[in-house]
């Protein structure tokens, strides 16, 4: 396969107070990153519902990215770290299905780091074009 | 059941939107999308032309949900909800879908990908709202106070304005008296008005009001709650207090950079910054007959890239008032650029240039150089007119600096959870449509917290920050948006997983009919919608971000 043209599809969440703001300043900032990443907004990091991640993938995104606020920064006090321990959960279970963990990934981007998120997200999608598609079932 | 008919509107946002994504094309694919049954562009969906498109196609097209593809609902939500609600709409069958921000300004040299793009985003709205819900909205009581944060003239201003509609404030000033930087200038442009004389009336007035509560050498160490009812812990002299407040209003103003180890300061005696001229000319201490200034000193560089924008009036000013006090005494102003703008500054840049202050421009390239051994004997500099190098002598070198943020900025804004920008100031929720607010509702900011500023417009954002943060003062309530859990008793199995995962205590088990059951305390929620992420059985869901909303969302990405 060659990965130059193989174009990924990718499913973002992006808490509403800190990743979809940088992810604004990203845009008010014009800095230019990759256009396959589609952001779902949520409240929170902590709404992504482990079946939000595995429905995706079931339906063949090749890459899930969920963006929230930095440790200690969370709207809601601890709802990323909510997150972060769900993510790691789905992550083993990805293992078990034979999906690489590499395809789901959990980043903090705050409201002021339009840069970190136009960066963190060409990185997951270079990271995903290197894996290549999801293997359908 | 009633028939869904959707309505989509795709802004241009002239060329913002309009240039990089074929908005023709995304609004002929969103016709097509099921239960669309109006769909149409607008140059601008947010103008009153805009606007009144939506309003008018609600009862023209019969529709129950409004998609507007824009900006982003972070700036824009509020308008286009209160157009659905004008025309009879609940506001949260409102959909917003951003094709601006998070696509035409990303993929700018993308069009046709960035076009893709957005029809995707729109189906995967249109899906949402599909499955939009109309919610009711609680009504919460207000504190009516408001804490300031930084006692200087901005801060005081918000104050005395505060205190004057009525309300309870809690002026907070890390120093041990108020007036801030001012304390430490001597005359103000453009009326060289002393600076004393200002600031003396304005402490007179904000100590002498019934309503305003100073807590001087004190800070804010704790700040929880939300519009309406904050709670903060502040700190005076390590004595803990707490206070409940609508409110809050940042003015903590900014610093002057010490610009170490560039053109001498530091080593050489005689190297100082414009506030420690400024100290000086208070006294009546500056000696000599030559003085050589340096403009735009760690501004306006790649690791500094802002204009501080006070600083050039502030350096003509102190110029003029040398030679006013001095008139044989010779100064130099060495700029890249004079920023006089507008009425005032523009004559009073003339006037100084009347009384004698030379004005000349250096170059970034070639920049001046500080001669001297111990102290500053001459400067060197590149004279762009003349073509070639010139020596000035100097009995004292003032460096121009920007204001920097604070070092305290990082904390803050960690405590209230509001943004810094890149340069480290305090970021408002937008320049234009929301200049003094942040996007936390009941935050607000003015004054150099915020961007450098001089006296005048520190004040109007000061009195603007007041305005906007009387309005849910003076309300008496918030509404809080409905995006609230709610428990569908009839499948709980009374786990308590959600129990123990709410942050706020707002879902607790109730024995109903003779069984457990989760029960869901709307005015303590907050909405994260962590409870509805960890439920087992689907029965505690989060309003307006439901399972179903989201998937449908997935799903229409995939499709």
């Amino acid at each position: 396969m060659d990965t130059d043209r193989f174009e990924p599809l990718i499913l973002g969440f992006a808490c509403n107070w800190c990743t979809y703001a940088g992810a604004d300043l990203a845009g008010t900032s014009r800095i230019q990153y990759p256009p396959n990443i589609k952001v779902i907004r949520v409240m929170c990091s902590g709404r992504v519902d482990p079946t939000f991640i595995l429905k995706a993938f079931a339906l063949g995104a090749d890459g899930v990215f969920i963006g929230g606020c930095h440790p200690g920064d969370c709207h809601y006090i601890e709802g990323n770290y909510k997150a972060r321990r769900r993510v790691e959960l789905t992550k083993r279970l990805l293992s078990a299905f034979g999906i690489e963990p590499e395809r789901l990934r959990l980043e903090w981007v705050s409201a002021s780091e339009g840069a970190r998120f136009a960066q963190v997200v060409t990185d997951f999608t270079n990271t995903i074009k290197e894996l290549g598609p999801l293997n359908k079932v | 059941m009633e028939e869904t008919r959707i309505g989509v509107f795709v802004c241009h946002c002239g060329i913002n939107i309009g240039a990089y994504v074929d908005v023709p094309r995304v609004v002929e694919y969103a016709r097509g999308l099921p239960n669309v049954v109006h769909a149409e562009h607008n140059l601008f969906t947010c103008s009153e032309e805009g606007i009144s498109a939506i309003k008018k196609a609600i009862p023209e097209h019969n529709l129950n949900r409004v998609v507007v593809a824009s900006c982003t609902p972070r700036t824009h939500e509020p308008l286009f909800r209160a157009a659905c609600e004008e025309a009879g709409l609940n506001k949260y069958l409102f959909e917003f879908v951003n094709i601006r921000d998070q696509c035409s300004w990303v993929h700018m040299n993308l069009p046709e990908e960035a076009t893709e793009k957005a029809k995707t985003l729109i189906r995967m709205g249109v899906a949402r709202a599909r499955l939009l819900e109309p919610l009711e909205e609680i009504e919460i009581a207000v504190t009516p106070s408001a804490l300031i944060m930084g006692g200087g003239v901005v801060g005081m201003s918000a104050a005395l304005n505060l205190a004057e509609q009525g309300f309870e404030v809690h002026l907070v000033e890390k120093e041990g008296e108020l007036g801030g930087t001012l304390l430490d200038v001597y005359k103000l442009f453009p009326s060289n008005e002393e600076a004393s004389q200002l600031i003396g009336q304005i402490v007179q007035k904000v100590q002498g009001h019934s309503r305003i509560q100073t807590y001087l050498s004190a800070r804010v160490k704790d700040v929880s709650g939300f519009i309406g009812n904050f709670d903060a812990t502040l700190d005076q002299n390590g004595k803990d207090s707490n206070i409940k407040v609508g409110a809050i209003i940042v003015a903590t103003g900014a610093e002057e950079l010490k610009p170490e180890g560039q053109y001498g300061y530091g080593r050489l005696s005689n190297v100082i910054t414009q506030l420690e001229l400024e100290q000086r000319l208070k006294k009546g201490e500056l000696n000599g007959q030559n003085v050589v200034m340096i403009n735009c000193v760690g501004a306006r560089v790649p690791e500094r890239t802002y204009c501080s924008r006070f600083c050039c009036m502030t350096a003509v000013k102190n110029a003029a008032l040398i030679k006013e006090g001095n008139p044989g005494a010779k100064v130099w102003l060495l700029h890249r650029d004079i920023m006089a703008y507008g009425v005032e500054f523009e004559d009073y840049y003339r006037r100084s240039m009347e009384r004698g202050v030379r004005f000349m421009r250096y170059d970034l390239e070639k920049p001046p150089e500080v001669m001297g051994d111990g102290r500053a004997e001459k400067v060197k500099v590149w004279h762009q007119l003349m073509g070639r190098e010139v020596e000035l002598p100097s009995d004292v070198v003032v460096l121009t600096t920007p204001l920097i943020p604070r070092a305290d900025f990082g904390e803050i804004s960690r405590m209230l959870k509001v943004p810094l920008s890149e340069q480290g100031f305090f970021l408002e929720a937008h320049l234009k449509l929301m200049p003094v607010e942040f996007a936390t509702d009941g935050i607000f900011i003015c004054g150099s917290a915020r961007w450098p500023t001089d006296i005048a417009e520190g004040v109007s954002q000061a009195y603007a920050a007041a305005s906007k943060a009387a309005i849910p003062l003076r309300a008496g309530y918030v509404k809080p948006e409905a995006i609230t859990s709610s428990v569908n008793e009839d499948i709980c199995s009374g786990c308590g997983i959600c129990v123990g995962l709410c942050p706020y205590s707002a879902i607790e088990l109730q024995s109903k009919n003779g069984r457990r059951v989760a029960h869901s305390i709307t005015a303590l929620c907050k909405g994260c919608g962590t409870c509805g992420a960890a439920c087992p059985s689907g029965a505690t869901s989060m309003n307006h971000f439901k399972d179903g909303q989201i998937l449908a969302q997935i799903e229409a990405l995939m499709e």
